[in-house]
C-alpha cells in the first residue's frame, strides 16, 4: 500500500523530478567533469585534473571579480535590509491612501532590470545626466560616476534601493503578524520607539529577516545585468562581478572548461555562506514556536 | 493607534511627508524615461536641456518622432523584438502554469513517503543561480540542437518552476480537504480533484503563478543572452542593448522610447493586478 502511494507521489511531481535531473542535477554534474577538462567546443575535451582550479589561484581577474563581488554583498546586504524594513514600517501605518502609496514604492521592482539599468545610466551620465545636474544646481560638484572606480560600485550599489519591492512586501507582511498587545504592554512599561523596535518587531521578524538576508545574498552574489549595462565592468575592472567572468570565459574566449571551473567554485562559495548564514541565524533568530 | 501614539500632528505630517518622498524618489526613474522619450535629440543629448518637453504640443511631435523611428526604423526591429519575447513569454507561461498546477498537487494532496524531502529538495533549487549551470546548459542544449532556436527559453517551463510550484502547493493546503472526501465520495480520482475541486478554486492563485513568470520572462536578460544567436529571435531585452552598443554616441531620446516601449507591458499588468501581485509575494516569506 505504501509502495503503490508512492508511486502515485512520484508520478504526480514527475514533471518536476525530470526537469529536475536534466535541467538542474545534470548540468552540475556536467560543470564539475568540464571544470576538470580543456574545452573549446571546437575539439573534444581533454582531461587537465585540477588545472583550472591552480590556474584560478594566480588569476589576476578572478582575485578582482572576487574582491568586486564580496565588496558589493557586504555593503548591499546590510544596505537594503535597514531600507526595506524601513520602508516597510513606513508603509504599514495607517495612512490615507495607503495602496496607492505601497503601489508606488514597489512599482520600478517590476521594471525589466535592463532597462532600469539603460535609465540610470543615463540619469548617471556625467555631462546629461539629472544626477549631477541636480548637485550642481545645489552648488556641489557630482563625482564622475562611471570614471572613477568607486563611485562606479557606489552607482551599482545604490541602483539596488528601487528593487527592493519583494523583500519589502515580505517584511510588510510579516509586520502585520506583529502582536499588538505585545506593542502596547511595552508601551505601557515605558519603552519608547527605539527600545519597541530592537526588543519587539526586530525579534518578532527576525525569521523574516534570516530568509530575506538569504534571498539577497543568492541574488547579490550572482549580479550580472546591472553592471553589464551600466559599466560593462569598468572602468578598470573596478565593477567586474563574478557572473561576469564565468560569461566571458565561456562565450566570449570559448574556454568551457574554466568557465565551468569558475561556475563549480561560484556554486560552493554561495552554498557555504548560506549555510554559515543559517548556522549564525540560527542563535539569533527567535521563533515564536520554540518558546518554551 | 499604536504607531502613532504620543506622535500627534506633527507625526502624522511628518509621515505624510516622508511617504510622498519616498513615492517620488520610486517613480523619478520612470518619469524622466517618459520625459525624454518625448524631447528631440538636440534637448535630450544638451548639457542645458530642461528636463521636460518644451511644451505639451512638442511633446506630441518630438514623441511620435522618437517612437516612430524606433519602431519603424529597422535597424533595430523593436516590433519583431516585442513579437519574439511575447511568443517566448506565452509558451513559457502555459507550460509553467499546467505543470505546476499538477505538481503541486502531488506535494498537497498525495501522502507519500519521502514528500517531506522531496519539497526541501525543490525549495533548495531555488537557490542555485543560473550562472551556475548555464555553461553546463549551453553545451546540454547545444547538443540537442537548440541553439539559435527560442526552445532552451520556453521548453524547461513545461517541468515546473520551483516557485510556482511552492506557491500553488501554499494555496492548495488552504483549501478544505472535506472538498476532496466530498468529491471522492461521488466518485472522483485524484485528477477529478484537482480538476474539480483544486483548480476553479484556486485560480486567483493560478494568476499570480502566471502573472509572475511572464514578467520573469519578459525581463529576462542572461538567457536570452547565452542561448540566443541570430539577431532576428532576439528579445526586447537584448534589443535594448543592442541599440545601446551599436552606435558609437548613444542616442538617448530612442533609447528611452525603447526603454518606454519594453516597460509599459509589465508596468500595466502589475497596476491592474497589484493587489494579488504583492500577496503571491508575500506568500514567499510566509514560511520563512
Amino acid at each position: 500500500m505504501t509502495w503503490k502511494r508512492t508511486m502515485t507521489g512520484l508520478l504526480w511531481i514527475s514533471p518536476w523530478l525530470i526537469g529536475f535531473a536534466c535541467f538542474t542535477v545534470l548540468p552540475l554534474v556536467l560543470g564539475v567533469w568540464y571544470s576538470m577538462t580543456d574545452w573549446t567546443l571546437l575539439e573534444a575535451p581533454v582531461a587537465v585534473g585540477m588545472e583550472h582550479y591552480t590556474r584560478m589561484l594566480h588569476d589576476e581577474v578572478v582575485h578582482a571579480a572576487t574582491r568586486n563581488t564580496l565588496v558589493y554583498i557586504v555593503i548591499t546586504i546590510p544596505l537594503l535590509t535597514v531600507v526595506s524594513i524601513a520602508l516597510a514600517m513606513l508603509l504599514s501605518r495607517p495612512a490615507r491612501f495607503i495602496a496607492f502609496w505601497r503601489v508606488a514604492v514597489f512599482a520600478p521592482s517590476v521594471l525589466p532590470l535592463v532597462a532600469l539599468a539603460t535609465i540610470f545610466k543615463l540619469m548617471y551620465d556625467g555631462e546629461l545626466g539629472v544626477i549631477n545636474r541636480g548637485l550642481e544646481a545645489t552648488g556641489l560638484r557630482g563625482p564622475g560616476w562611471f570614471t572613477d572606480e568607486t563611485w562606479a560600485m557606489v552607482a551599482i550599489i545604490l541602483m539596488n534601493l528601487w528593487v527592493v519591492g519583494p523583500a519589502m512586501v515580505i517584511y510588510l507582511a510579516s509586520l502585520r503578524d506583529v502582536p499588538r498587545d505585545l506593542h502596547e504592554a511595552a508601551s505601557i512599561d515605558g519603552v519608547g520607539w527605539w527600545g519597541r523596535l530592537v526588543h519587539v518587531t526586530l525579534p518578532m521578524i527576525s525569521p523574516v529577516i534570516l530568509f530575506n538576508v538569504i534571498i539577497g545574498l543568492v541574488n547579490a552574489a550572482q549580479v550580472f545585468v546591472v553592471p553589464y549595462i551600466m559599466t560593462g565592468g569598468g572602468p578598470n575592472r573596478a565593477t567586474y562581478f563574478w557572473s561576469m567572468y564565468v560569461y566571458d570565459a565561456a562565450f566570449r574566449y570559448g574556454d568551457m572548461g574554466y568557465a565551468s571551473a569558475l561556475g563549480v567554485v561560484q556554486f560552493l562559495a554561495i552554498l557555504l555562506l548560506t549555510i554559515g548564514l543559517l548556522l549564525i541565524g540560527r542563535r539569533f533568530v527567535f521563533y515564536r514556536g520554540a518558546v518554551s | 493607534m499604536i504607531a502613532g501614539t504620543g506622535a500627534g500632528r506633527f507625526g502624522r505630517a511628518g509621515m505624510y511627508l516622508a511617504l510622498a518622498l519616498c513615492a517620488v524618489i520610486a517613480v523619478l526613474p520612470v518619469l524622466y524615461m517618459a520625459s525624454i522619450s518625448l524631447q528631440p535629440a538636440e534637448q535630450a543629448m544638451s548639457e542645458s536641456g530642461l528636463l521636460l518637453p518644451a511644451s505639451p504640443a512638442a511633446a506630441v511631435r518630438d514623441g511620435a518622432a522618437n517612437y516612430g523611428s524606433v519602431l519603424g526604423d529597422g535597424a533595430v526591429d523593436f516590433p519583431l523584438y516585442f513579437r519574439n519575447t511575447l511568443v517566448i513569454a506565452l509558451l513559457s507561461v502555459a507550460g509553467v502554469v499546467v505543470s505546476s498546477v499538477i505538481v503541486a498537487y502531488g506535494f498537497a494532496r498525495v501522502p507519500w513517503r519521502g514528500r517531506g524531502t522531496c519539497f526541501l529538495v525543490l525549495l533548495a533549487t531555488m537557490m542555485i543561480p543560473f550562472p551556475v549551470v548555464m555553461v553546463p546548459l549551453f553545451v546540454i542544449f547545444r547538443s540537442l540542437g537548440w541553439i539559435g532556436t527560442f526552445m532552451p527559453l520556453w521548453i524547461p517551463a513545461w517541468f515546473g518552476s520551483a516557485f510556482s510550484i511552492f506557491l500553488l502547493r501554499q494555496f492548495y493546503l488552504t483549501i478544505p480537504r472535506e472538498l476532496d472526501e466530498a468529491a471522492r465520495i461521488d466518485g472522483c480520482g485524484h485528477l477529478g480533484i484537482l480538476l474539480r475541486i483544486l483548480v476553479p478554486l484556486s485560480l486567483p492563485a493560478i494568476l499570480v503563478v502566471a502573472l509572475l513568470h511572464f514578467m520573469y520572462v519578459w525581463n529576462d536578460f542572461l538567457g536570452p543572452l547565452v542561448f540566443l544567436t541570430h539577431r532576428d529571435q532576439y528579445t526586447l531585452a537584448l534589443g535594448l542593448e543592442l541599440y545601446m552598443s551599436r552606435l558609437g554616441t548613444t542616442p538617448w531620446n530612442l533609447l528611452m522610447a525603447a526603454s518606454t516601449i519594453m516597460v509599459v507591458p509589465v508596468l500595466l499588468l502589475f497596476l491592474l493586478a497589484q493587489r494579488s501581485f504583492i500577496e503571491g509575494i508575500s506568500t514567499s516569506g510566509v514560511k520563512g
